[in-house]
């Protein structure tokens, strides 16, 4: 067991926090397309909830990633799938790269304002012709004099439309495609940068995604990540955490579907018993509780693993993998035992069917996943695709 | 002035609590426990007088099983400077809470002993009440507010006809009610230091209390469940229904 007393609390208090400040407003949230993510992570930043992994120097806990998959875990207790998302973004997608190979300078302008919550961050990877497959995306940073010029543009950035600084991948050579992009720390407000539109959703609603344009963006070089040509090897760690934070984050939500369906169901009466005294129906929750057990089980043990410093490709694509298609699994059996007020809005399992069914595309598509673990099962035919998106 | 503050390890209020099935009770064994809601309000209280500068100290206590030391870190967490757990397996009726909790202090001496109105797992609303007469100190319950000046706490409660507000001389007890405060949710660096905070633990023995309930629980039984609803055709009917079936009207 990787939980400690201090993980339990956090998860008590995390649980809480959700309760307070997201869940009363995720209605209205999901009804203006976005949420106040300037407001909610300052109050997240207050309680130290965006750098429980992150250097103490620059304001984080310095704790090790067990206490983030906690807080990733309880999350679960937000009704609204796109605030965890967006929570996700700011803390294990766009900003692990920087916290552990930025500059100390890079690390205070840009890291300490987002534990803070001051920034919101936004990650920059996807393009309109390059999801999967991320080697072959197209923005470009050239160098002149001290800065880099940034053209292209990337599709469906999370938190796109408030961001204050996006986490940038872009070729900066032309070199071999996993050797020539660099990750560029880019101010949103900098000239150049269109926010051209904010994209409408099947789910996660209150996100806001954004589709984005650089024309002749000037950012000074030092807000490079690390080394130059490092960008692709230090995205596919970043992914490792990503991924993680996926599988955990769907738990509790998983659990609290199967939980709301053996209320509703308990105290449905169809052909003179209850809905869930049919035994397909309590037969198949207690499957689904039992496989979204077995994923925690296999979360836990990336995660120690992942502590202990071992490499975790696997265990993690194993795991996004599977709670990918077990919230498709769950969301959708459960609706089905609503009945007709499994297809109402009114009813929140529609609005997990809907947020849950991102979770088989962003991040590595289940495809994606099943690549890299053939690929480590040596069973991937052939040259397997060029720098996809793992 | 130091404040004891007194919390209780509870079913979690978002559980859908089950009777057991031999009816002795209701069912605990793999159930998500947490802080007795009322008794974060008054860990909060404390923790705002302490801000204030009235309370120097606060000390949560704790009676029950081993885990129950969980629910004084919490305490420990949202503010509250150590931690007494007065540890037994034994079950423990409002009396002798009482009784314990008024040994612990005749030694730690408290200003104000500050603790929820009830637990909500048994509904007691004894505790606090009891305590102040074994103590023979005033007692505000259902406090909606406080107030501290010198040795004076004034306390508004929240009673049937609206609000009724007392003056008690310290030191006194003071149960808490919903609207009293909002709890905070407790910091991670505040729940990290919180493991630095340190926790004695006592037996009911070493206080000299006799724990034995003096009250036996016949039996526990699930609120009738709802009966499916009937369609009326008319308001005359309805009325006829709620006359003669019901007999509301
Ligand atoms: C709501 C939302 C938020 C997002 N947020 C971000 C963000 O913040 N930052 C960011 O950079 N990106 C973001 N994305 C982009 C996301 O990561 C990509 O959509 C994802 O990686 C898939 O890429 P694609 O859309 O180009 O699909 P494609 O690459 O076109 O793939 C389409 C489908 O083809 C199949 N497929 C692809 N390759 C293979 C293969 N090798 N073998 C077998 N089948 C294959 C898979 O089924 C896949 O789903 C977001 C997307 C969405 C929908
Ligand atoms: C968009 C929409 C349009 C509709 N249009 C019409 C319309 O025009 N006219 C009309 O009359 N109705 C209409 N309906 C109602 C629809 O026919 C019912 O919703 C449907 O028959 C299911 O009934 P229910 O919702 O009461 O589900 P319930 O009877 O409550 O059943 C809920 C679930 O329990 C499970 N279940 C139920 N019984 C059993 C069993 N014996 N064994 C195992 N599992 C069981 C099933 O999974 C079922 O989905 C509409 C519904 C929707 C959503």
């Amino acid at each position: 067991m990787i939980y400690s007393e201090q993980h339990r609390e956090l998860m008590r208090s995390v649980t809480k926090f959700c309760e307070a400040e997201i869940n009363p407003h995720v209605d209205e949230w999901e009804k203006a397309g976005i949420f106040p993510a300037h407001e909610l992570f300052k109050k997240m930043g207050d309680q130290g909830f965006l750098g429980i992994h992150k250097p103490e120097k620059f304001g984080g806990l310095g704790l090790d990633y067990s206490y983030e998959i906690a807080f990733c875990e309880a999350l679960g207790a937000s009704r609204s799938g796109s605030v965890t998302m967006a929570i996700g973004v700011q803390t294990d997608m766009a900003t692990p790269a920087l916290a552990r190979h930025g500059s100390d300078a890079l690390r205070e302008e840009f890291l300490t304002p987002s534990i803070t919550g001051e920034f919101v961050a936004c990650l920059g990877v996807s393009e309109v012709g390059a999801g999967s497959d991320v080697a072959s995306i197209k923005t470009r940073a050239r160098k002149d004099g001290g800065d880099y010029v940034i053209d292209g543009g990337k599709m469906w950035t999370t938190n796109g439309i408030q961001a204050d600084w996006m986490c940038l991948l872009a070729n900066t050579g032309d070199g071999p495609v996993h050797r020539n992009k660099t990750l560029i720390c880019v101010p949103m407000k900098t000239k150049g940068v269109e926010i051209a539109r904010k994209l409408d959703k099947l789910g996660m609603r209150a996100s806001d995604t954004a589709q984005i344009f650089f024309d002749g963006v000037r950012v000074p070089q030092r807000y490079r990540v690390g080394e130059e040509g490092m960008g692709f090897i230090y995205q596919m760690q970043q992914f490792q955490e990503e991924r993680l934070w996926a599988a955990a984050g769907g738990l509790v939500k998983m659990e609290r579907a199967i939980a709301d369906t053996i209320d509703y169901t308990r105290n449905r009466i169809a052909f003179g018993q209850s809905i869930l005294d049919n035994q397909v129906v309590h037969y198949k929750l207690a499957e689904l509780q039992t496989k979204v057990e077995l994923l925690r089980s296999l979360v836990y043990r990336a995660v120690e693993e992942y502590i202990n410093g071992a490499d975790i490709t696997k265990l993690a694509s194993m795991a996004k993998l599977t709670v990918g298609r077990l919230q498709r699994e769950v969301a959708d059996s459960c609706l089905q035992y609503y009945g007709g007020m499994g297809f109402m809005n009114e009813t929140e399992i529609t609005r997990f069917f809907r947020d849950g069914r991102l979770t088989s595309i962003g991040g590595g598509a289940d495809e994606i996943m099943l690549a890299i673990i053939c690929k480590l099962m040596g069973t991937l035919p052939g040259k397997p695709p060029a720098g996809s998106n793992h | 002035m130091k404040i004891l503050v007194p919390v209780k390890r509870v079913v979690d209020y978002n559980v859908k609590v089950r009777v057991k099935t031999d009816g002795t009770g209701v069912e605990t064994a793999g159930v998500k426990m947490s802080m007795n809601p009322f008794d974060e309000i008054a860990v909060e209280e404390a923790v705002r007088l302490k801000e204030k500068g009235i309370a120097t100290e606060i000390v949560a206590v704790s009676l029950g099983v081993a885990q129950c030391a969980e629910t004084i870190r919490t305490a420990l967490a949202m503010g509250a400077d150590r931690g007494i757990l007065v540890e037994t397996d034994a079950e423990l009726q409002p009396l002798a809470v009482a009784k314990l909790l008024a040994a612990i202090a005749k030694t730690e001496q408290p200003g104000l002993i500050i603790l929820g109105k009830q637990a909500i797992d048994d509904d007691m609303s004894a505790t606090g009440q009891m305590l102040a007469a074994l103590l023979g100190w005033p007692q505000g319950t259902f406090a909606s507010k406080v107030a501290i000046e010198g040795e004076t706490i004034t306390v508004t409660r929240e009673v049937d006809g609206g609000l009724e507000t007392v003056a008690l001389a310290l030191p006194a007890v003071v149960t808490t009610d919903l609207r009293l405060n909002e709890p905070r949710y407790a910091s991670l660096p505040n729940i990290m230091k919180a493991r630095k905070k340190p926790i004695v633990t006592m037996s009911p023995a070493e206080l000299g209390v006799d724990p034995a309930p003096r009250l036996t629980v016949v039996s526990v039984a699930e609120p009738p469940k709802r009966k499916a609803g009937a369609k009326v055709a008319s308001v005359a009917e309805l009325v006829a229904k709620l006359r003669n079936e019901a007999k509301v009207i």
